[in-house]
């Protein structure tokens, strides 16, 4: 049942099935991803495939993206908000190449969203689908190392360790100090590991009109989220979970409520704090909001990865 | 060469017929109680719905052993998805990946299927149950993950104490099997977190 699509410029040699992937595959993920939104956040074991690129970097993500991407989807990519950054332009690339769909930065018009540790901040609607890339799937793994003990603990939520370990962070710190990968609890069964988001975007998680898909590569596990699922972050009567961000506004944009991160813009102690979400700000910019350092930046991104931004003083010395 | 011998076309385009159909699939599942059309334009063997030979055309192959009624084991549908998914029929519900069931006919009982295992509850069967109507009977109330408050359906042609079976199967939540109900070319799906109630 193979299928083969040529390369663009290429008309004579068949390469790849369409979105890189062979149909069994396919099914196999398919079928997995059905499993996963039947059974809210249970991690569906999957048959990982080699993907041209290392493990590590996004690969479950992939898998989940090319088993349901088809030619009339619009895929955006984000990395830590980003739609600039490395990993982001490669897999976007990736796709453009593989499966010929449209892409986009823009919130609002992507169907797909392949994210790597962020939800964005314009908030997702009915039809949308928000793929993560998930490095640990297992929230108890760093408490329980054995796979057989975490599997008994899920099916007899056995979850006190993951509550002790909450605990410790207040006895230590005073507060619950996990700032990421916050453990949640979906539909009052399973604990669940959201990925590497920030728990800033942990209510997000829950009663989100989008389909959120979970695929980690190197540890061949798949979970999900339907739409308007029940999701709450573990916390105690005492020590209710709160989210947190750094107490600044967006030096570019001006936003008050969206997650920043901290870029440092010379070697005496000059910093900034802009956007995570690249999208949001250029959007906000674009209506006229402007921060602190508003003026002619392009995108926070783009400024955090410049040498203009690291060293303004020393361009004419390069 | 008598045509009754002969088995039908399956997908055209694989590739993209299969994708359209999981999407729909994908949202069946995720939205509990939506109807979706599965229909990638194809032609099903006798006793089966478009969206049932789709859906099987789409999700089934050599990994996956079929259940089938006896007479449509032995028929014309046994042959076409023998023959274009390459999976087994077996004989027992509880060893089948996938199975398709009449919603009228007394026996199967949802019981009598896989409903997984407690470390393993993905490992059930998905069961796709053919009715007459996607309304016109009782109406049900529906409640869970995938349904913002309440979606109300009233799928037609189902046996006495169907609901109280898939009320049964929830109960068991995570374990259990997920149905999808359908009819001519629309799926409707009723996955195992779906809780059931009648309309007030």
């Amino acid at each position: 049942m193979t299928v083969h699509q040529t390369l663009p410029g290429d008309e004579t040699s068949p390469a790849y099935n369409y979105a890189y992937l062979d149909e069994q595959t396919k099914r196999m993920i398919r079928r997995a991803l059905l499993k996963a939104v039947a059974v809210p956040g249970y991690q569906v074991p999957f048959g990982s495939r080699e993907m041209p690129l290392a493990r590590g970097w996004g690969t479950g993500g992939i898998q989940v993206t090319a088993a349901i991407i088809g030619p009339q989807d619009t895929l955006k990519v984000i990395d830590q908000g980003a739609d600039d950054t490395t990993n982001a332009v490669s897999i976007r690339r990736f796709f453009q190449r593989t499966a010929g769909v449209a892409t986009t930065e823009a919130t609002m018009d992507a169907t797909i969203i392949q994210t790597r540790h962020r939800i964005p901040e314009t908030p997702l609607t009915e039809g949308q689908i928000l793929v993560y890339q998930v490095p640990i799937p297992e929230p108890l793994r760093f408490l329980e190392p054995r796979e057989t003990e975490t599997r008994k603990m899920h099916e007899l939520e056995e979850y006190g360790l993951m509550h002790v370990k909450l605990y410790e962070d207040i006895a230590r710190h005073g507060q619950i100090a996990t700032s990421y990968a916050y453990p949640v609890k979906v539909e009052g069964h399973y604990v669940m590991d959201p990925s590497p988001i920030p728990k800033f975007d942990n209510p997000k998680l829950s009663g989100n009109p989008a389909t959120q898909l979970f695929g980690a590569g190197r540890e061949q596990r798949i979970y999900a989220l339907p739409p308007w699922t029940d999701v709450v972050s573990l916390d105690f009567d005492d020590h209710p979970f709160e989210t947190s961000k750094a107490p600044h506004d967006c030096d570019l944009c001006g936003a008050k409520d969206s997650y920043l991160d901290e870029v440092i813009t010379d070697d005496e102690g000059g910093r900034m704090f802009v956007c995570s979400d690249t999208d949001f700000c250029a959007g906000r910019r674009a209506e006229g909001h402007e921060g602190r350092l508003g003026g002619d930046q392009k995108s926070s991104k783009t400024f955090a990865n410049s040498f203009e931004g690291i060293w303004p003083a020393t361009a004419g010395a390069r | 060469m008598a045509t009754d011998t002969l088995i039908g076309a399956g997908f055209t385009d694989p590739v993209f017929q299969s994708q359209a159909a999981f999407r729909a699939l994908l949202v069946a599942l995720s939205e509990p109680g939506t109807p979706q059309a599965v229909s990638g334009g194809v032609a099903p063997p006798e006793g089966l719905h478009a969206a049932t030979a789709t859906t099987l055309l789409t999700l089934a192959d050599y990994e996956t052993p079929i259940w089938l009624p006896t007479a449509l084991r032995d028929g014309p549908a046994g042959a076409w998805l023998r023959f274009h998914c390459g999976a087994a029929l077996v004989e027992e519900p509880r060893r089948a990946a996938f199975a398709v069931i009449d919603g009228a006919a007394p026996a199967p009982r949802l019981t009598d299927f896989d409903p997984g295992s407690d470390q393993f509850p993905d490992r059930s069967t998905t069961i796709i149950v053919q009715c007459a109507a996607f309304h016109g009977g009782g109406t049900v109330t529906l409640a869970g993950p995938g349904i913002a408050t309440r979606r109300d359906i009233a799928p037609a042609g189902l046996r006495p104490g169907f609901w109280a079976e898939v009320a049964g199967n929830n109960a068991a939540y995570p374990l259990g099997v997920d149905l999808l109900l359908a009819h001519a070319d629309g799926v409707i799906g009723l996955p195992r977190s779906t809780q059931i109630g009648k309309a007030a």
